[in-house]
């Protein structure tokens, strides 16, 4: 490729690279709108959305109320009756208050009414701790969402995919969760055009390697790779997998890493109990367990409230060091 | 102006006192004068639409019975004024939410006592193919979205179906049945707030039954004039009486235009009654016998049958002639869910996702 046709890269953060996204898909489908609480006048709780109102106007970046339920439950009536409706959650804390309607009947209704009600909904929330912001506004629940069959999970862990992900979602028929890490709002980089969509069906290796894989997603995916840097430096190659998409899991891509390296280590912000870690560690249990040399490793966060002071938040939360520790207790 | 009744908002047709809610203080809403009297024919069809709910639902209880239909079976004999009065306000482009008291509501929408019965069969040619049974049917080519079998989780559905057609310029009515019960929910506030803020084309359709389960309205509301209630949002709140189909369809017709015609959320509290219990599994403890027979004395179809014959329209032979019509059907309507295919359990996992839909 001569330099001429190289792709221009440009310095973005992944904040910007979500609006982008938004703004992409306002013009692109007149059906297309976002709804939630503060997307408007305020920008977006995290400013994701800001700008948008200005250029699209209230009709189509809509202010709420303070209700998920019912604009939760709006969007879903909305996606019934043909719109494409992108609605924004603060945080996955407060999604609780609408996870009737995601779940009776976001998530529900194309299966009750024997396939004649798809739900093309969008919702997208923020995740995950790090930002001292207490145990109400720092859960990682993304897990439970991923539990429920008839949606599909998804967790941008980069710029690329923070920017390409979201028409892909729209383009889905049925409902989408897009689980933002608030961590990575102002992680910033190069970002290179897109040559493909991005593949909501398949796990990615984001870094190739023979003797362990670190299986993550979302925030948790920068401490990994931060961790295999450190693990190379000890003279371990480690493969960096980034589920990106929870539900529909791809349990191939992870068998065939496992089945590369023979040893695994699954890296989850949300508590070890019940997580999407249990998950991921028993299908490698039941899929690749011939394939192993060591036990599944699980890093995950302490089985406690998160907490509001900086190092208890820390010790709270999986890092590079404990990944690292982890895979040595694997390979060693 | 009294600050607890915000006056633009109690155009009631039938003004009452609040707090009264026995069947002796409720006051009964006429059908109106003798000039807007509607045409004979016209109350044949509303009586044949009530009917028709009446003697599917009677057999149900004996299918019931029998076994051949399962689940949860919520009857909705006693209340069929409100479905059918209501259905008669509304367009084939409006939209119907509903609860999972629904056949009424699916049958006067037009959806066939066929397809409604193969789905309580949990039958392939169900009208959910199998998967829904009696609380959860749907028919999108009618715009009938449910059957929700969670209290008040319609309501933001009903605000959505809306929103898409306000956005879109489009005169269409969204109609939501719910319960009394349902006003005890946040999801009814909440979508109460965000259609009148929004002025959201949208017919809310409380049928207040005065029970939700076994609990009576008092003792689930603070405040029992729910009216009142929906007009302290700043929509248009009318009361009616719900055993009179000419009154419901009157009252659902002027709320229907005017929503249509932009004038935001309208609310009608249908006062009404269910004859039978809560579900089949309901031994009906919680209510005294004497009421339910004095609420019987306003059964919606005697009380229409009573007013024709008042005007000497000839009732005898149009309701033999119903009532061989509806059975016929109902018969038909269980002939053909017991030789109706099952839906084969090789397609369990259809229809989760609309990819799963196409595989089998
Ligand atoms: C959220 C929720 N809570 C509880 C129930 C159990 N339940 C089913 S029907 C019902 C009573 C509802 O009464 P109402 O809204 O007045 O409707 P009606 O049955 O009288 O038509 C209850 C409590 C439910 N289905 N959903």
């Amino acid at each position: 490729m001569g330099d001429g046709e190289r792709p221009q890269a440009a310095k973005t953060t992944y904040r910007e690279a979500l609006r982008e996204a938004l703004r992409d898909a306002l013009r692109a489908d007149d059906r297309v709108f976002l709804m939630g609480e503060d997307v408007g006048r305020y920008g977006g709780g995290f400013g994701v959305s800001l700008g948008l109102l200005e250029e699209f106007g209230p009709a189509r970046v809509r202010d709420t109320p303070l209700s998920e339920s019912a604009f939760v439950g709006a969007g879903i009536g909305a996606a019934l009756a043909g719109l494409r409706p992108i609605v924004e959650i603060m945080t996955v804390n407060f999604s609780l208050l609408a996870l009737d309607q995601i779940l009776n009947n976001a998530a529900t209704l194309l299966h009750m009414s024997g396939g004649q009600l798809a739900v093309p909904l969008v919702i997208r929330m923020t995740t995950g701790a790090g930002r001292q912001l207490g145990a109400q506004h720092s859960h990682s629940l993304e897990g439970w969402y991923a539990h429920i069959p008839g949606i599909r999970v998804l967790a941008p862990a980069t710029l690329e995919d923070a920017r390409h992900m979201l028409a892909p979602a729209l383009a889905d028929p049925d409902p989408v969760l897009i689980f933002e890490h608030g961590s990575l709002y102002n992680v910033s980089g190069e970002l290179l055009p897109a040559t493909a969509p991005v593949d909501l069906d398949h796990a990615t290796v984001r870094r190739p390697g023979t003797d362990i894989s670190l299986i993550t997603y979302g925030g948790s995916l920068p401490k990994t790779l931060a961790a295999a840097d450190e693990l190379a430096a000890a003279g371990i190659s480690a493969e960096v997998i980034d589920l990106r998409t929870l539900r529909p899991y791809d349990a191939q891509t992870v068998a065939a890493s496992v089945a590369r390296t023979h040893r695994a280590v699954v890296v989850d912000e949300a508590w070890r109990t019940g997580s999407f870690a249990a998950e991921v560690s028993a299908r490698i249990a039941e899929e690749s367990f011939y394939e192993l040399d060591a036990p599944v490793e699980r890093v995950c966060s302490a089985e406690v409230p998160m907490p509001y002071a900086r190092q208890l938040e820390e010790a709270a939360l999986p890092q590079a060091p404990d990944i690292v520790a982890a895979a040595h207790r694997a390979v060693d | 102006m009294s600050p607890a009744r915000p006056t633009s908002a109690r155009k009631e047709p039938t003004p009452r006192k609040a707090g009264k809610k026995t069947a002796k203080t409720r006051r009964k809403t006429g059908a109106g004068s003798p000039s807007d009297r509607p045409a004979a024919g016209h109350r044949t069809d509303l009586l044949e639409a009530m009917l028709r709910i009446r003697r599917f639902e009677e057999r149900c209880v004996e299918l019931y019975s029998a076994t051949k239909i399962r689940g949860f079976v919520h009857l909705y004999i006693g209340e069929e004024a409100v479905a059918v009065g209501v259905n008669e306000a509304l367009t084939p482009e409006d939209a119907v939410v509903a609860t999972y008291r629904e056949h009424g509501h699916a049958l006067a929408r037009g959806i066939t006592a066929e397809a409604v019965m193969a789905e309580m069969y949990g039958r392939a040619t169900g009208c959910s193919g199998g998967r829904g049974g009696s609380m959860h049917l749907f028919d999108a080519s009618r715009r009938f979205y449910g059957g929700n079998a969670i209290v008040a989780g319609g309501l933001p559905l009903a605000a959505g179906l809306a929103l898409a057609d306000r956005m879109r310029g489009q005169d269409r009515v969204t109609c939501c049945f719910f319960g009394d019960g349902a006003f005890a929910e946040g999801e009814f506030h909440e979508t109460a707030n965000l259609a009148a803020l929004w002025r959201l084309p949208v017919l809310f359709i409380c049928e207040n039954n005065l029970y939700a389960m076994g609990t009576a309205l008092a003792r689930h509301e603070a405040q029992t004039d729910l009216a009142m209630r929906a007009a302290s949002y700043g929509m248009v709140a009318w009361a009616v009486d719900g055993m009179d189909v000419e009154a419901v369809e009157q009252t659902a017709r002027r709320a229907a235009e005017a929503v249509r015609s932009g004038a935001g959320p309208h609310f009608l509290e249908l006062r009404t009654y269910r004859f039978r219990a809560h579900s089949m599994y309901d031994p009906d403890r919680y209510r005294d016998k004497a009421e339910v027979e004095r609420w019987k004395e306003r059964d919606p179809i005697t009380r229409l049958l009573d007013r024709m014959r008042e005007d000497g329209e000839p009732v005898e032979e149009t309701l033999a002639g119903i009532e061989r019509r509806v059975a016929a059907e109902v018969d038909d309507a269980v002939e053909a869910a017991e030789q109706a295919p099952e839906e084969p359990v090789e397609h369990l996992l259809h229809h989760v996702t609309s990819a799963s839909a196409e595989v089998s």
